[in-house]
């Protein structure tokens, strides 16, 4: 006679094992709690001590009126949306190119699209720098006057960024029915009419998706835009950063809230484009 | 396909599509289309007909310019079109997916051909609105697709090739994806449509009584060859080879060895039955078949007295019952079965016949076929 199974111990009753739910939560924990800290104390009244003190919104007003962090965040902001162009439309064209066409060498060249995201970005950082120093553009374009400073961080952080954006383009590609594109064709399109009104409106999710993911990355990319700005150019986690070395601020901890904000709404929202839609493919 | 058959194909002033020496073959050596050549005339509802496999589909798509020929020439209306891309060529294709674009309207997929070539806003609004009258689609101009069910997204897609007024209407098994009600009421649609725009339509199928209910000619096409071009008629009572006749409706393929020609005649002896003597034009080899449909074959239950049927004492091995009809197998002395399709006539009985029954089956030679090929 078989054996009775104890609750918890049939295949499917993982959730039912005591030390599973332990090793679980101990996870969530580690993960989390520090980041739930920073957002709690960024409404603690600023002390030495690190104890909490009561609820206030000032260093909130705080990181506002301080000048140099919302530059710099400008700055972020202003390189996480020009990077997150280039990111988008090289992306979206090896998308296109990697569903679109076969070719000698294809998984060669697909396997060079992937590889900056596992190319460290320190090295990546230091090959951008010595490009600049050696071109001549670090010390020509650093100097200029706002935007015109941006010019070399601006382009970097593309790399890192527009695999992700052909990867979510590429998995959207995925469900295209090629007939819509042999019917508009049929139809009297040109290639590039078919790319515009019947390709790119069926890619939009996935463009929207990527892009955001892109901006993501790119707003808080440290190594790469620390490399490439140059010493007069700050952004935004460049700053915090060195706001830290001198002693915790609780402005320091409204300004990352911010950013942490920024972040999850975006890849909500990336997450939701991504979603399969109801049109049924 | 020889020369003799080309002759079927109608004189050539009303050609609208002529098709010569149509070779494709694949990367890999699978050749999908083997030399194929004919004419389809003007106002012509067209079928390819055959089996997954035969070609007919990549033969479609070469008409529209999808795919091109691995050799050979395909003229529209005296135009070669060997050079001209599919957004020239005066074709226009209802896909088999239907392929209506899902990010626009009904009323913007049926422009959607107008406003890519620079029709005039107000002449693509009038055509549109005319296109989906004759669909009977203008109550849902504004829908999109995906609030749609297959056979209205059907009539979008034909609304939307025909208000391009093409030169010839290319359909891609366009009933395959429609449940069986509503492909009876889409084959009349069609046919309804094709006799008033008055465009000359080519369908692919691989049911024969889709092509034969639709088509005014057919074409057979099995391995990337044309097997026979005929009428629905001509193709079910005069099949000129075993294939096309076991194609086309059901039949009973009986082999014989000929043991005497004479002129226009040959006298075949066949097992279970004997010697049998079938008038033929055609040059006969060593054997040949004789083809009887199963409609054509009577079940008595005593030897008929006429003469000049051809019978044989069957038994039956399985009887299936379909209401108006029965099927019937029965098997001859040698064991080969034979289908009669039996009008079940009065409420009681059915087919008249069980299994297990010793029946006498008999035909007349007239309503038989010599299949040599």
């Amino acid at each position: 006679m078989a054996a009775l199974l104890k609750p918890g111990q049939g295949p499917l009753d993982y959730g039912k094992r005591r030390w599973l739910r332990a090793v679980f939560v101990a996870v969530l924990v580690m993960l989390y709690t520090p980041i739930l800290v920073l957002i709690a104390y960024s409404f603690n009244i600023q002390n030495r001590g690190g104890i909490w003190k009561g609820f206030t919104l000032e260093n909130y007003a705080k990181a506002w009126h301080n000048s140099d962090l919302m530059s710099a965040l400008l700055n972020s902001l202003s390189i996480a949306f020009i990077s997150t162009i280039f990111a988008t439309v090289i992306g979206a064209m090896v998308a296109v190119l990697l569903w679109r066409f076969r070719f000698p060498g294809k998984a060669a060249y697909e396997g060079a699209m992937a590889l900056p995201i596992v190319i460290p970005e320190i090295c990546m950082g230091v090959a951008m720098l010595l490009f600049y120093a050696r071109t001549g553009m670090m010390t020509g374009m650093t100097h200029l006057p706002w935007p015109l400073n941006l010019g070399t961080p601006s382009p970097s952080p593309t790399s890192p960024c527009f695999p992700f954006v052909a990867v979510v383009v590429r998995s959207r590609l995925v469900g295209f029915n090629r007939q819509l594109e042999e019917a508009s064709k049929d139809l009297g399109a040109s290639e590039w009419q078919t790319f515009t009104r019947i390709l790119i409106p069926y890619m939009m999710p996935g463009l929207v998706a990527g892009a955001l993911l892109a901006f993501t990355l790119s707003l808080d990319d440290f190594v790469i835009t620390f490399f490439t700005s140059g010493p007069e150019t700050v952004t935004f986690p460049v700053k915090i950063y060195s706001m830290v070395k001198t002693g915790v601020k609780y402005e320091v901890n409204a300004a990352s809230t911010i950013l942490i904000v920024i972040t999850i709404v975006a890849t909500v929202i990336a997450m939701k484009l991504q979603a399969p839609d109801k049109a049924g493919h | 396909m020889s020369s003799a058959n080309m002759s079927d194909a109608p004189p050539s002033p009303d050609t609208i599509v002529s098709i010569r020496n149509v070779s494709k073959r694949f990367p890999g050596g699978v050749t999908a289309v083997d030399d194929i050549s004919f004419d389809i005339a003007q106002n012509e509802f067209f079928a390819l007909l055959g089996p997954s496999g035969c070609g007919k589909t990549t033969l479609l798509r070469m008409i529209s310019g999808l795919e091109t020929p691995t050799s050979g020439q395909i003229l529209i209306d005296g135009q070669d079109m060997s050079l001209t891309p599919p957004n020239k060529r005066p074709t226009n294709m209802v896909f088999q997916s239907y392929a209506v674009f899902p990010h626009m309207t009904v009323a913007d997929n049926v422009a959607y051909g107008l406003r890519v070539t620079g029709v005039a806003e107000d002449e693509t609004k009038r055509r549109v609105g005319e296109a989906l009258e004759m669909v009977k689609l203008s109550h849902l101009a504004q829908r999109k697709p995906d609030q749609m069910s297959g056979g209205q997204r059907q009539r979008v897609a034909l609304a939307r090739a025909l208000v391009k007024r093409p030169k010839v209407l290319l359909l891609d098994e366009p009933l395959s994806a429609l449940d069986a009600k509503l492909r009876d009421d889409m084959r009349m649609e069609l046919t309804r449509l094709q006799e008033t725009v008055g465009i000359t339509f080519i369908i692919v199928t691989h049911d024969q009584d889709e092509a034969l209910s639709m088509a005014t000619r057919i074409a057979v096409m099995d391995k990337g060859a044309v097997q026979q071009i005929a009428t629905p008629a001509e193709l079910y009572e005069h099949p000129k080879s075993r294939f096309v006749a076991d194609f086309i409706g059901k039949v009973n393929l009986i082999e014989g060895r000929v043991v005497s020609k004479k002129p226009n005649a040959v006298v075949l002896d066949v097992p279970s039955i004997g010697k049998m003597e079938m008038a033929t034009k055609d040059l006969v080899g060593e054997t040949a078949a004789i083809a009887v449909r199963p409609e054509k074959l009577k079940i008595t239950k005593s030897e008929p007295k006429d003469a000049k049927l051809v019978k044989v004492k069957v038994a039956i091995r399985d009887v299936a019952y379909y209401g108006d009809t029965s099927d019937v197998v029965a098997s001859l002395p040698d064991g080969q079965d034979l289908y009669v399709t039996v009008q079940n006539e009065s409420r009681e009985g059915g087919s008249g016949v069980e299994r297990g029954d010793k029946v006498w089956m008999s035909w007349e030679p007239k309503d038989s076929l010599l299949l040599t090929e």
